[in-house]
């Protein structure tokens, strides 16, 4: 019985995102075909297929330069993300000066910061983007983490005073294990955004290997069809980055996994 | 700084003078505690019961030196409360099981060990014990969340007895449970504190509870938080569930009912119907 349920829970949530997608790809093909727009304004999607197929070393030689310029920034971004948080939070005087200044920065527009790091790296440099994505993905993480931090179960923190812990014990054994879910929320929404980030910033100069540039170039020619074909290697790359860390969450939290289920 | 000084004593945990002033001096200074003495015998039960208000969870808190009173001094066992929080000389329980959802149920127990420093094979040995007393043995690896809320607050009984501490502080320990649940969690406490020996100062909002777990209740008023009166239970230490029906006892759910009562019309208020009368 149980495992009917499941199987129906699981195909209720997978059939109808895919019925879906498919009456989109659909609406779309049979919208191309039957009116006149042309390939090369709008091309069908088994057009874009064909290129994505046809042409898959093109997309995945993109994919792999803007995926793993957003990964590193994306696990950077993560890491000092929580690192900066839980200094802040130990030393209130810490928190005075970085919270305005993660503030600023996360104001100023990212085209100003890779138009200046630019001029300061090398032209086939890939860190001037690397460190644009880890300064948008710092903040996004950074602001879950520090609000995990002050969310303590009040009746643990007096269990905590009973057993006389030093401070570094409640960090560790406590407050840390309660930021994880907080954590990985701030990992998960920072994921798509340093893809996006990575893309967005090869607008602005620097090799022209990554998807964006890719996209930006082919999209203003005639083979529409690739283009969206790097697009698609885009999406790809974002999909993939939601799972892993996705995963990563189901793994290193798992006692959030029944929470959520409840 | 006086309870480091305090004179040996014949009771578990000694409260002598306390008063606890919250805010003090300021236009919302509230009196929590006036003018409290309280001895407790070791290996006795103690229940503290009254309206919101009446000081009860800061006692306890007192006790626990979780707070610290603006006069007067606790000891527990002879040391000032400050040093028996230190050495763990107390096991503590919440309304809330406060379990730490990433750990086990044994790790759970074993946590005030592992912050005392002791190993590991000592530890999972006093954790096995522990849920042996609490009869769930089965669950050493479960997490949590896959017990019920009594089988939760059995296991943060466990853990707060973990130490073997002599004195364990609750702070309304049932409250969250069904009436079912709470009347076996009750007989199972009574049995446990008789295997160990262990005193308890029991918080609670419940009349027929606090007298069918105490060998005393002290009922207590409010504005300012004082000790009105302390009700001597005299039903034996062997209690079960015709203990509840018996005429004895019903005499004495009818004493601290009256007591109440006497804050209530002292007050002018209607405070016993907010006291759950079960």
């Amino acid at each position: 019985m149980k495992g009917a349920a499941r199987t129906r829970e699981l195909v209720g949530t997978v059939v109808p995102p895919l019925v879906l997608g498919v009456a989109f790809l659909g609406a779309w093909q049979a919208w191309v075909v039957s009116s006149k727009v042309q390939e090369f304004v709008v091309p069908k999607p088994t057009r874009i297929w064909s290129a994505f197929t046809g042409d898959f070393g093109l997309v995945r030689a993109a994919s792999e330069v803007t995926g793993l310029n957003a990964l590193v920034g994306l696990v950077l971004g993560s890491l000092l993300g929580f690192a900066v948080a839980v200094v802040t939070n130990r030393f209130r005087i810490v928190a005075d000066v970085v919270n305005p200044l993660a503030i600023t920065i996360a104001a100023v527009p990212a085209v100003v910061i890779v138009g200046v790091l630019n001029n300061m790296y090398a032209l086939d440099s890939q860190i001037p983007r690397r460190i644009m994505v880890t300064i948008a993905v710092f903040f996004v993480v950074f602001v879950q983490v520090a609000k995990g931090l002050r969310q303590n179960d009040a009746t643990q923190m007096e269990l905590m005073r009973s057993y006389a812990a030093s401070p570094r014990q409640t960090l560790l054994k406590v407050r840390l294990p309660n930021t994880m879910p907080f954590f990985f929320t701030g990992v998960r929404t920072a994921a798509p955004v340093a893809l996006i980030i990575a893309l967005v910033s090869e607008y602005f100069g620097g090799t022209q290997d990554g998807l964006g540039s890719k996209i930006s170039g082919t999209l203003s020619g005639a083979n529409k069809a690739l283009g969206f074909a790097y697009v698609l290697g885009g999406a790809l790359v974002g999909l993939a980055f939601f799972a892993g860390s996705s995963l990563l969450e189901y793994l290193v939290v798992p006692w959030r996994r029944r929470k959520a289920s409840r | 700084m006086e309870s480091q000084m305090s004179t040996p004593s014949d009771g578990a945990v000694v409260v002598s003078g306390v008063n606890k002033i919250f805010n003090q001096g300021k236009p919302n200074q509230v009196d929590a505690l006036v003018d409290i003495d309280l001895v407790v015998n070791p290996g006795e039960f103690i229940s503290l019961i009254g309206p919101s208000g009446c000081g009860k969870s800061t006692l306890l808190r007192l006790i626990a030196d979780l707070l610290q009173p603006t006069s007067g001094s606790v000891t527990i066992n002879g040391k000032g409360a400050h040093q028996a929080r230190v050495d763990q000389d107390y096991g503590m329980a919440f309304q809330q099981s406060g379990l730490f959802e990433w750990r086990t149920v044994e790790r759970n127990i074993e946590l005030p060990l592992e912050l005392k420093g002791w190993d590991k094979a000592k530890r999972r040995q006093r954790s096995a014990e522990m849920l042996e007393l609490v009869k769930l043995p089965e669950f050493a690896r479960h997490m949590p969340w896959q017990l019920s809320g009594g089988m939760q607050q059995r296991i943060a009984i466990a853990r707060a007895l973990a130490s073997h501490p002599q004195l364990l502080l609750m702070d309304e320990p049932f409250g969250a449970l069904d009436e079912m649940t709470r009347e076996h969690m009750q007989a199972e406490l009574l049995r446990i504190c008789s295997d160990t020996g262990t005193t308890v100062i029991f918080v609670t909002h419940s009349i027929p509870e606090a007298v069918y777990l105490a060998d005393r209740v002290v009922v207590m008023s409010p504005r300012p938080g004082r000790i009105t009166q302390i009700v001597d239970v005299g039903l034996g230490r062997n209690r079960d569930e015709m203990t509840r029906e018996a005429s004895g006892f019903f005499e004495r759910v009818t004493e601290v009912r009256e007591a109440l009562r006497g804050i209530e019309a002292a007050l002018g208020g209607d405070i016993v119907r907010g006291l759950e009368d079960r």
